[in-house]
């Protein structure tokens, strides 16, 4: 199976400090990637360095066989087949649901409004949000802005969705309808690297843990592997202390 | 005479009225087309800059805060002056409409582009990622994410200072244009009587009150339900 996604020698500085040192991770088709590690391991660095949101130092970030970092690569042509959903939802507060979903779809892939807004009705259902569409940002719960701001990201039909803790805003009784989402895409065989600290959603939704320290990939395996048998002393350590 | 009546005499004279409602008439449209072309000419350009600004070209900016410190600074009577008086020696014959316009659509540019670009910074972060990760250009994210949310914010800034600057277009008496204030200082000293000057006074809140509706009238058109 060859990878969707593949990272090789990704190295990432800010000014004299080196946060990414050398990370090399390939995700195939269908697969859900979980990445876990301590605070400042450098795991939302590596996630926004996927769709260059944040500029590489050095390596190679492959999707779906275009590497991001050549020079005639189209970014933008790019970025739009890997959808990003972040912690803090970004949803834009001016626009409506619906608005926030068709923008990219009218701005980027030229849709009339009526087909971007079938499209857009379309994604908010897979969400559960069909009739949140007329609403704003601001009268949304959490979880339903985070669900909107999937369906925005799910609309341009992405090979592969980046998750960046995206229940962490949440308040806990929000959380289960967007790991709900996040199952149903999985179900429907989306590609997906999630950073995030719902363990019992790694335990059962992944495919496969990475642990990442200090900007380096330490540790990668089943869930069984790394929260059963995790082999490095880091992980250990981590996990036990997510156990306790 | 009564204490009112030497009050009437000296401000309010009916027959200085009748006599000069035409010449101030004239002064406010010349003050409007001034007003109006500034203003027009002032906010595009200021936010251009602060469009350009946000490429955040090291190359582009240098001039660009050059430019909006030296506007700032420098007093609009002293740029009016240096521009009318100074072009001519260098073979540029501008008249001093085209002077005031000029020199008052750089001041008010200069002002709001700080204005425009403090509101373009006061947009989150994360408004910007969340439309790039979508493929939107920085263009299409400018347009369409930030500058609707970054403008709200500037509405009410924006108005006072877009008042401020068009009120120097009284500063065009100094140099002979045919506004407001040049009406009614030269009907002053032909009439020696302040009269002209008091409906020059009165035909100043009449023209700006209307410019302070009007702002509001856009920070409500511009508001919506924050999260
Ligand atoms: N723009 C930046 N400029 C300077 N340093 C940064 C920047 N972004 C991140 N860092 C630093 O890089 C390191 C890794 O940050 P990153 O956000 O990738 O960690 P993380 O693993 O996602 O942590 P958390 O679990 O807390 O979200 C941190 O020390 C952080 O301070
Ligand atoms: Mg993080």
């Amino acid at each position: 199976m060859s990878a969707l996604l593949d990272v090789r020698g990704l190295r990432k500085s800010f000014g004299t400090t080196e946060i990414l040192r050398g990370i090399d991770f390939s995700v195939a088709a269908r697969e859900l990637v979980f990445i876990i590690g301590p605070s400042g391991s450098g795991k939302s660095t590596m996630l926004r360095c996927c769709n260059r949101l944040e500029e590489p130092t050095a390596g190679q970030v492959v999707v779906d066989g275009v590497d991001l970092m050549a020079p005639g690569t189209d970014i933008n042509a790019m970025r739009r087949q890997i959808g990003m959903v972040f912690q803090a939802f970004n949803l834009y507060p001016h626009m409506t649901a619906l608005g926030n979903v068709t923008l990219a779809l009218r701005k980027v892939l030229g849709k009339s409004r009526e087909e971007a807004e079938a499209i857009g009705l379309a994604a908010l259902d897979r969400v559960g949000l069909k009739e949140k569409a007329p609403s704003y940002p601001s009268e949304l719960s959490g979880g339903q802005q985070q669900r909107v701001a999937i369906a925005r990201a799910l609309a341009l039909e992405p090979k592969i969705m980046l998750f960046d803790e995206p229940t962490s805003a949440l308040d806990p009784e929000l959380v289960g309808a967007v790991l709900g989402v996040m199952r149903d895409l999985k179900a429907a065989g989306m590609t997906m690297v999630v950073v995030s600290h719902e363990m019992r959603f790694a335990r059962d939704a992944a495919d496969r843990i990475v642990f990442m320290a200090d900007g380096e990939i330490l540790e990668q395996g089943t869930p069984a592997e790394i929260f059963g048998d995790p082999q490095h002393p880091r992980t250990r350590d981590f996990v036990g202390e997510l156990s306790r | 005479m009564t204490g009112l009546e030497r009050f009437q005499d000296a401000f309010l004279k009916p027959e200085l009225i009748a006599r000069y409602w035409p010449d101030i008439l004239s002064g406010i449209a010349v003050t409007l087309e001034i007003a109006v072309a500034v203003v027009i000419t002032g906010l595009a350009l200021g936010l251009a800059l602060a469009v350009i600004r946000s490429y955040r070209s090291r190359l582009a900016n240098a001039p660009i805060i050059v430019f909006v410190d030296m506007f700032r600074a420098l007093p609009p009577l002293v740029a009016i002056l240096i521009v009318y008086f100074g072009l001519p020696n260098l073979g540029i014959n501008i008249s001093g409409f085209a002077v005031l316009w000029l020199v008052l659509s750089l001041v008010l540019a200069a002002f709001a582009e700080e204005i425009f670009w403090s509101g373009i910074v006061s947009v989150r972060k994360g408004q910007w990622e969340a439309a790039r990760s979508t493929g939107l250009t920085h263009w299409q994210t400018m347009t369409s994410v930030i500058l609707p949310q970054a403008i709200r914010i500037c509405v009410p800034p924006l108005t006072n200072r877009t008042i401020a600057v068009t009120k120097n277009t009284a500063l065009g008496t100094v140099i002979g244009v045919g506004e407001i204030m040049n009406q009614g200082t030269s009907a002053m000293s032909l009439s020696g009587n302040a009269t002209p000057l008091m409906m020059a006074a009165v035909a100043y809140v009449v023209i700006f009150v209307p410019v302070v509706a009007l702002g509001s009238w856009i920070e409500r058109r511009f508001a919506w339900k924050r999260a």
